[in-house]
């Protein structure tokens, strides 16, 4: 890549949603504005290795996608005022943090995960408009055409303009109300890409926008914790396979491997991320990830925020990893009792990773017999090819005795 | 924006009937601010006829145009700013507590 053409990614990638949410606002146009942000950035492609690169890249892509989007509208003879606003429209940079201004793009972070759109239109929406992710890679990651991609992203945006759905940032208990719906789009963005069969592309983004959303909103502790929660599990995203692109546990993987700086940042974030259900999970994962090996892992600690995660939201698979914790610090017997609790009312029944934690727990208990007869049934109920020769291997290990395996979530 | 709500009846009501606000009182301030231009109860789909033409020909058919176990049981129209204001509005009816309620923006030009 030349140097150019790096300027042009960086710079794209910090003013794009900034040019699509500005040029929204004015226009109320979402595919004008895609189309325009998309044509300054091809024209920056073009002009800067030949030119140079402007001493504000952000902004002379602004005034290059507000030019093209004056030329549309000129041709398409709309009312005078949304040119005048237009022509007015000069400024990249991000809003003063003070005051009542809002940042154009929380406005169009807010807009895209609307609660009156589908959440798969949510999670794509929010790709293409705020991430500028393509068409095409959306598509494959929901396993859908792109033409499929293409008739949903465009439903979401006629519902927008023809609903009424207003570009602005709730305030006050309206806030409160919305937030959680965003966060999930960005949590759902993100396991997508963290997902064994995910993009990992889009965990990158799903951090990004997570950065973006806790600068915005540094007031609010949720933020805070999900951008924690993101970024200290991404800091073991190269560990996370071996060679044949198996999924290793935690105690198998190269520390030395972990990324020490989002370990840094995502720990940090902790003092204001509050207690809230992603803050408890980032705990969890800063327990882990600061460990310096799996042996001195603080187990103890960690089942206490479960207990506190299981109060909060008690989700079959929330009391799972709860079990596994309390089996770590406390002994297999304990960790047994509160997967008999997990699975009461027949919750996991033929959910692969509850077969593997009774297999486990049941080794360390004594049960050899029994644990490989459970590690090779999780086998065979898992889809994933990877995860089953990881459950197969550790039905192996149990005929060779004296190994002392321990196997978290990864 | 004009919206159109749609007061639906539902097979899964809210558990807590008591909890729904009161219809007299939900009237009167979205009469008294404008959010509320006009709105009535349905007469109860028995009484209702469907209407069709075709090849010319007049076909009158007795009941809703739809069997389904959910019933209209009335309108309102609103006048609101945005989709927000009227999710708003709706939330604070009674039937959207003990049914459901369908928002419709209306095309305006």
């Amino acid at each position: 890549m030349t140097d150019a053409a790096g300027a042009v990614a960086d710079a794209g990638a910090e003013a794009y949603p900034r040019i699509v949410a500005a040029l929204i606002r004015v226009t109320g146009d979402w595919t004008l504005a895609e189309d325009c942000a998309q044509e300054a950035l091809a024209a920056a492609l073009e002009r800067w290795p030949r030119d140079g690169v402007p001493a504000n890249p952000g902004g002379w892509l602004m005034t290059a996608a507000r030019n093209r989007a004056v030329d549309v509208l000129r041709r398409a003879a709309v009312e005078r005022r949304k040119l005048r606003e237009l022509a007015l429209l000069t400024d990249p940079e991000p809003a003063p943090p003070e005051g009542d201004v809002v940042d154009d793009r929380l406005r169009l972070i807010f807009t895209c995960c609307h609660p009156a759109l589908a959440l798969e239109a949510r999670v794509a929406l929010t790709l293409r408009t705020v991430a500028g992710v393509p068409t095409a890679e959306i598509a494959r990651a929901f396993l859908v055409s792109e033409s499929t991609m293409t008739r949903r992203l465009t439903r979401a945006k006629t519902k927008i303009a023809a609903a009424g759905v207003p570009y602005r940032v709730p305030t006050g208990p309206a806030l409160v109300e919305r937030l959680p719906g965003v966060l999930a789009v960005l949590y759902l963005l993100f396991t997508r890409g963290y997902d064994a069969s995910g993009e990992p592309a889009f965990a990158t983004e799903a951090v990004r926008l997570a950065r973006l959303l806790h600068t915005l909103l540094p007031d609010q502790p949720e933020p805070a914790g999900l951008l924690a929660l993101f970024l200290l599990h991404h800091s073991r995203r190269a560990a996370r396979r071996d060679a044949d692109g198996d999924l290793l546990t935690l105690d198998q993987q190269d520390r030395a491997r972990w990324n020490q700086a989002e370990i840094a940042e995502g720990v940090a974030l902790l003092d204001r991320a509050g207690s809230g259900p992603y803050a408890l999970q980032a705990r969890i994962a800063a327990g882990h990830a600061t460990a310096p090996t799996a042996a001195e892992t603080d187990w103890p600690a960690i089942a206490g925020w479960y207990d506190e995660l299981v109060r909060r939201t008690p989700t079959p698979v929330v009391r799972l990893n709860r079990a596994v914790a309390h089996g770590y610090a406390y002994g297999p017997g304990p960790g047994l009792d509160l997967l008999a609790e997990a699975r009461a009312g027949g919750a996991l029944d033929g959910y692969p990773p509850a077969l593997a934690v009774e297999a486990e727990l049941t080794a360390r208990l004594g049960d050899q017999r029994r644990a490989m007869a459970l590690f090779q049934a999780a086998a065979d109920a898992v889809r994933s090819e990877p995860e089953r020769r990881a459950l197969l291997r550790r039905a192996a290990e149990l005929t060779r005795p004296a190994r002392r395996g321990r196997s978290a979530p990864s | 924006m004009k919206y159109m709500m749609l007061v639906c009846t539902d097979t899964e009501p809210d558990k807590d009937p008591s909890a729904a606000p009161d219809i007299e009182q939900w009237v009167a301030e979205r009469d008294a601010n404008g959010q509320r231009v006009t709105g009535s109860r349905f007469a109860p789909p028995s009484a209702a006829t469907t209407v069709r033409v075709r090849d010319g020909e007049l076909l009158l058919t007795d009941g809703p145009f739809a069997e389904t176990q959910e019933v209209i049981v009335g309108f309102d129209l609103l006048e609101c700013a945005d989709l927000d204001e009227a999710i708003e509005v709706v939330r604070a009816h009674p039937m959207a507590y003990a049914g459901r309620i369908e928002l419709r923006p209306l095309v305006e030009d």
